[in-house]
């Protein structure tokens, strides 16, 4: 079997590695804004989801104590938002930038007073891990040629969260399309009054939705600091919230197309990560920044519509003030 | 009291204090938490940040970053339009003055040198708000999403410019070589001894007047002048604007622009002030404290001097603290930023249900005695 073909198949791998988080946030904030709530809190949510576990995970040495303390303090931030931009309608923007910079500064701040480790918590065992699962016939398949790899070395050996984040884009594009709930959720980001007066509840729908936000940014956060490392650093999310964020807008606001725009831009990360110091036939050193900052390029270059046009929910960002 | 008037002051005094006090509070719980004793923190807090002259010397110095950065969120804001993009332009501004100093540094005077860079560094901060409120102004793109971007990009080519071009070989860290002197702007310490009067070694230079004159610059653009007047419609009423023949695209330009370059600016004291060269992460954090200053400010000029002032000193207080108590981390000051914007930003009008129901009582009673 050829070298490239390795190659290849180690960077998908990585890629699907590196997807995970982007993808549970880019759900997180596909519920989110679909219902009207803007999310640039994703980030700060993840940032403390991962804190928490990894935290959680090192004192009760459970991995899924670790998940669900995850999930419950990023909810927390999450009903944060919803007070601040449901309830009380302030500006969204501004609720999301004060989550993640609070995120930031709690987590450094109570990292290093519990566990004087320079704001990391301290490094967790496999058990406190979620570690690596082979999928059925992994190890009988892996001498078939193409496929074998394939499946052996690329979809087998990732961690469970890994595969629950991709199950997650065909329940959702279910969740939106086929249920009523879904139904409502897509309405009350387009057309709030519409809802209203057929008597569903705009507060409470839009509740909904970002508590769901908050338990998928939970899982990206748990994925990152007890699945994909093995600790929390302090600020390890480093911008993945925006990427998420980016892959949203980049995916016109559609669960399949979040999934491609997160495989996507995970792929340009796996990829520069391999090009590191590499020198290439013909083309020379690409720099690694320039491959990185692709996905935020293209992305404004969607937005300015010059790769089709971006059309987020008519309702994003935009409180619902009830007609007196 | 009229209702008018008490409604007036409800905004202006009542419920911004309310606000601050409820990100004191919680503050004070998260000190709790790490088992630090608040008034203690407090004290020490205040210690440092004002209790020696080289301490104070710090404190405006940060200020300083922070006025500049304040002012340029608030700008935006009185236009309509959020900057969360502060940070990625006080960057490029830093490459701005980084590449005039190390062009021209060797051969031009430092009265011609130190203006230059000044201005390359507001030009390069505009240059990079620039294409973001264009793609607002004229493509509809969202403005918040693309300062988000721009951050990362700006942060992505000064890692790659440092790195590979500019950086001085056989460094451990990616930075350029030291400025020559001829780009040093003189210290408080420097400033002071020409007048005989001594003043403590500190990173406190000229930029801080600098900052001061901006604020009334920017008090005299927003308020006096025809353009700031547009500019100020196009934020409250952007309808009203063009029926009055304000052109928005055109204000939004030129508030993104004003708003860019200021942030640069905060590359004139960290760079030609106290770092003497261009090196990675020098804005770390400053853009995003702006948006707290701004907001506690009310994005007027005094109330950004008194907020920068306020974090300036939680920034050097906030390092004295984390000598004498070893649980406490200098990032606290970015908790408290954040609460700041939390409730003077997002939770504005958390209390004025319950101000209201006091006013209408308070203001009743008037009229019927």
């Amino acid at each position: 079997m050829s070298e490239w073909f390795t190659l290849l198949i180690s960077t998908l791998d990585a890629t699907l590695r590196v997807s995970t988080p982007l993808l549970f946030a880019g759900l997180a904030g596909l519920y989110s804004e679909r219902a009207g709530v803007v999310d640039i809190g994703l980030e700060g949510k993840m940032l403390v989801g991962a804190f928490a576990a990894a935290a959680i995970a090192h004192l009760t040495g459970v991995v899924w104590l670790g998940l669900i303390a995850a999930i419950i303090v990023s909810v927390l931030f999450s009903l944060l938002h919803g007070f601040a931009s449901i309830t009380h309608r302030g500006n969204q923007v501004v609720s999301g930038v004060a989550i993640n910079i609070l995120a930031s500064g709690l987590t450094m701040v109570l990292g290093l007073a519990w566990f004087h480790q320079g704001g990391s918590t301290p490094s967790l065992t496999n058990n406190e891990r979620f570690t690596a699962i082979q999928l059925p016939f992994a190890e009988s398949m892996q001498t078939v040629p193409y496929i074998g790899p394939l499946y052996s070395d690329m979809l087998s050996g990732h961690n469970i969260l890994v595969y629950l984040a991709f199950a997650l884009v065909p329940l959702t594009w279910w969740v939106f399309y086929r249920t009523r709930f879904g139904l409502r959720l897509r309405a009350v980001g387009e057309n709030p009054k519409a809802v209203d007066t057929a008597g569903i509840s705009v507060a409470t729908l839009r509740y909904q939705a970002v508590i769901i936000a908050g338990v998928l940014c939970g899982f990206a956060g748990a994925y990152l600091s007890t699945a994909q490392n093995a600790q929390f650093i302090r600020d390890m999310t480093a911008g993945q919230g925006f990427m998420a964020l980016a892959a949203l807008i980049f995916a016109n606001w559609r669960p399949w197309p979040v999934l491609f725009a997160c495989l996507l831009f995970g792929f340009l990360d796996a990829v520069a990560v391999r090009l590191q110091g590499v020198s290439l036939p013909h083309i020379g050193t690409v720099p690694v920044q320039l491959i990185e900052s692709l996905p935020y390029i293209l992305t404004v270059i969607l937005l300015a519509g010059f790769l089709g046009k971006s059309r987020p929910p008519k309702a994003d960002g935009i409180p619902y003030v009830k007609e007196r | 009291m009229k209702p008018a008037t008490a409604q007036r002051w409800a905004n202006l005094l009542i419920l911004p204090t309310l606000n601050i006090l409820t990100a004191f509070v919680v503050t004070t719980l998260v000190f709790l938490a790490i088992g630090v004793n608040p008034i203690d923190a407090a004290k020490l807090l205040v210690k440092g940040a004002f209790g020696y002259q080289n301490g104070i010397g710090y404190t405006l110095y940060y200020t300083t970053n922070f006025i500049f950065t304040g002012l340029a969120v608030a700008i935006a804001f009185h236009a309509g339009l959020f900057n969360i993009g502060g940070e990625g332009q006080a960057y490029i501004g830093g490459l701005g003055v980084g590449l005039v100093v190390l062009a021209f540094d060797g051969w031009l005077p430092a009265i011609i040198l130190i203006p230059l860079a000044i201005l390359a560094a507001a030009l390069m901060g505009a240059a990079w708000a620039a294409i973001p409120a264009y793609l607002q102004a004229y493509r509809g793109s969202h403005i918040v999403i693309t300062t988000i971007m721009f951050n990362f990009l700006a942060s992505s080519l000064m890692v790659y410019l440092l790195v590979n071009v500019l950086g001085e070989k056989g460094q451990m860290s990616p930075e350029t070589r030291s400025f020559a002197e001829s780009s040093f702007l003189p210290t408080w310490s420097e400033m002071l001894g020409w007048f005989g009067i001594p003043f403590a070694s500190s990173p406190l230079n000229i930029s801080f007047l600098f900052a001061l004159f901006c604020c009334f610059a920017v008090w005299v653009f927003l308020w006096k002048t025809r353009w700031g007047y547009e500019l100020r419609t196009v934020g409250a009423n952007p309808d009203a604007a063009i029926y009055a023949g304000i052109n928005p695209k055109h204000i939004v330009m030129m508030a993104m622009l004003i708003s860019g370059g200021l942030a640069g600016l905060v590359a004139v004291n960290e760079l030609l002030g106290v770092q003497h060269r261009l090196l990675l992460g020098f804005n770390a954090g400053y853009g995003f404290g702006g948006i707290a200053v701004a907001l506690m400010g009310r994005n007027h000029p005094v109330g950004i001097v008194l907020a920068a002032l306020l974090f300036g000193a939680l920034y050097q207080g906030g390092a004295e603290l984390s000598f004498d108590m070893p649980n406490v981390t200098r990032d606290l000051v970015v908790v408290i930023q954040g609460l700041i914007i939390l409730f003077s930003g997002a939770l504005e009008s958390m209390y004025r249900p319950q101000i209201q129901r006091f006013l209408s009582r308070f203001v009743k009673d008037e009229v019927s005695a």
